[in-house]
């Protein structure tokens, strides 16, 4: 690597585009948000910066401080989701045969390049009262009547089907938030299952192990980098939604990011969202951190 | 591996039918939305959900519906200028932080890394309070009244780039740097006809991914587009909250059809050069 004084014209140009760029278009604009958070409202518009904590004060209230609760859970159980059913597919995916490998891939990655907008969308054809899960629900349930009324139980079922509200509700966000993310998940764990040493687990079950204990002390320990990448990967852009949540939630489904916008857009409480956007990245460097603390104590690096 | 009959062996995973059965449930929960919203964008029936005939009526309906267009041509500039800049300045950056030593290096790879990590709805406020008092948000005639967008995208595009622009350049081999600098070539040109041509996979692939995160994003254009400025995941959006309707799949499904076209190109367009940059 070279000093920077050793050709300093081509140092900076190569530096300065992308690192001004940065400075002026995203450093700048946040700590702008940094400051208003310390501001008042003086006026429709107007702010003045006071250095007042009420912002923050308020945005620890039970109210807030319940969402942010709220948000954590959603987003931890839409990860531990994804987690759980990208696991099998990254392993079935890195152990297929050469030449079936990148088609595979390619199918995890394509829906990624779909608008998310496009792919929330979808999901509510999916999950409405009339929807498409419902449509096969009630197929299955007219089928399952008329195998049960000539022996008489057909009662069990009751009079009419009732469609199952799926949608505008917590449950739908959680499904919204594992279908979106779903392909984050998936790559990261592909990535390190893929360069793990095979003997490994050769030499696990040539040992005796069951298949159930080689994948519990063996491939989920060598994977662990790409664990905590996934999940880092999911759970941040899942702590932060405002869409899926706004589409697929119900009344009582606002989330964190919800409030922000709201507070930016039709509110106009700008400092009351400066501080909640705050205190969201906050919580998101604090899960950083605690990913390296992670990745150290295995002794891997992601 | 060798196609074997019989007992799947012990590492073949991907051969045994619970983990196949698996891989076919997910990759249906990922796929049949999204067939779902295409097939039904050709049905002739306002309410999408019976089959009553293939019609492409909506397409004519969302082809002349004017707004969409210009919220469609819109979107395509966008991500047609964010994907220009934020190739260079991403590739530039890469070659900075690949090749020199500097004070404050820690820092301006941490600042790097910041647009890719924080929650999106972060970055998209801050866009909006720094436009808002500079007075771009509003009352700025067609194309410069894009300019926010675009400057956002850019924002948290070229630092991706970077990313895959780099991994790159770990592979490099120095002495042909310096082979091409001692045999008189300048600066530029050792840039022009020695990295370039190495970095064009990286390069390829970072301007792919650029594309498809601007083509992709919602929560950033949804912040820094002003009141008079449509653009395509804008409409949808308002469209969608009317309710849904065969436009908006019909919409959407010539957004997915562009999207797997320029995708397709693109990866036509690396295929050759990776096979030839394989060690």
């Amino acid at each position: 690597m070279d000093s920077w004084r050793s050709a300093p014209w081509v140092f900076w140009a190569f530096l300065l585009p992308g690192g001004l760029w940065l400075l002026l278009f995203f450093l700048v604009p946040l700590a702008m948000v940094w400051v208003l958070a310390f501001g008042e409202r003086a006026g429709p518009v107007e702010i003045v910066i006071t250095w007042t904590l009420d912002n923050y004060r308020q945005a620890l209230e039970p109210i807030y401080l319940g969402l942010f609760w709220k948000s954590f859970w959603i987003a931890a159980l839409a990860t531990a989701i994804c987690l759980v059913i990208s696991f099998p597919v990254a392993l079935a995916v890195s152990f297929a045969p050469a030449r079936a490998k990148p088609l595979l891939l390619m199918l995890v990655i394509l829906p990624f390049w779909t608008n998310l907008l496009i792919r929330t969308y979808a999901m509510i054809a999916v999950l409405r009262t009339k929807g498409y899960l419902n449509f096969g629900l009630e197929y299955l349930w007219t089928g399952a009547k008329a195998l049960l009324t000539p022996i008489g139980l057909g009662e069990l079922l009751g009079e009419r089907f009732v469609p199952l509200s799926l949608l505008y509700n917590n449950t739908a966000v959680v499904f919204g938030i594992v279908y979106v993310y779903l392909p984050f998940m998936v790559l990261p764990l592909y990535a390190t299952l893929e360069r793990l040493d095979r003997s490994l687990i050769e030499a696990s079950l040539d040992l005796g192990a069951s298949q159930a204990r080689t994948f519990r002390s063996v491939i989920v320990p060598l994977a662990w980098p790409g664990i905590v990448s996934g999940i880092i990967l999911v759970f941040i852009p899942a702590l932060g939604t405002f869409l899926i949540s706004d589409l697929l939630g119900g009344p009582d489904s606002q989330l964190i990011g919800n409030v922000i916008e709201r507070q930016f857009k039709a509110a106009n409480n700008i400092p009351l969202g400066s501080a909640l956007s705050f205190l969201l990245l906050y919580m998101t460097f604090l899960a950083l951190a605690l990913r390296a603390w992670l990745a150290g104590r295995r002794g891997y690096r992601g | 591996m060798a196609e074997r009959r019989g007992a799947p062996g012990p590492l073949e995973y991907t051969r045994r039918f619970w983990v196949r059965a698996w891989l076919a449930a997910t990759f249906l929960f990922l796929y049949a939305p999204i067939v779902i919203l295409v097939v039904f964008s050709f049905n002739d029936s306002r309410r999408n959900i019976v089959w009553r005939g293939f019609t492409t009526k909506y397409y004519a309906k969302a082809m002349a519906n004017d707004s969409l267009i210009e919220a469609f041509t819109n979107s395509l500039v966008v991500a047609f200028l964010s994907t220009l800049v934020s190739t260079v300045l991403g590739t530039l950056l890469a070659l900075a932080l690949w090749r020199f030593r500097f004070p404050g290096k820690p820092v301006v790879e941490g600042a790097n890394a910041l647009p890719i990590v924080i929650p999106e709805i972060c970055m998209g406020v801050s866009l909006l309070v720094f436009f808002s008092s500079i007075g771009l948000m509003s009352g700025i005639p067609w194309p410069a009244s894009l300019t926010p967008i675009v400057i956002g995208h850019i924002a948290f595009s070229f630092p991706f780039v970077a990313v895959v622009v780099r991994a790159r350049l770990e592979g490099f081999d120095r002495s042909l740097e310096e082979a091409s600098k001692d045999l008189g070539a300048s600066e530029w040109q050792t840039l022009r006809y020695v990295m370039i041509p190495f970095l064009k996979p990286g390069i390829v692939a970072g301007a792919l991914l650029a594309m498809t995160l601007s083509l992709d994003d919602f929560v950033i254009t949804f912040f820094t587009s002003g009141p008079e400025t449509i653009t395509f995941p804008i409409k949808i959006y308002s469209m969608v909250r009317f309710g849904a309707t065969p436009e908006v799949n019909a919409a959407s499904t010539v957004l997915i059809a562009i999207t797997l076209l320029l995708t397709v190109i693109a990866m036509r367009m690396q295929a050759p050069v990776r096979g030839e940059g394989k060690e």
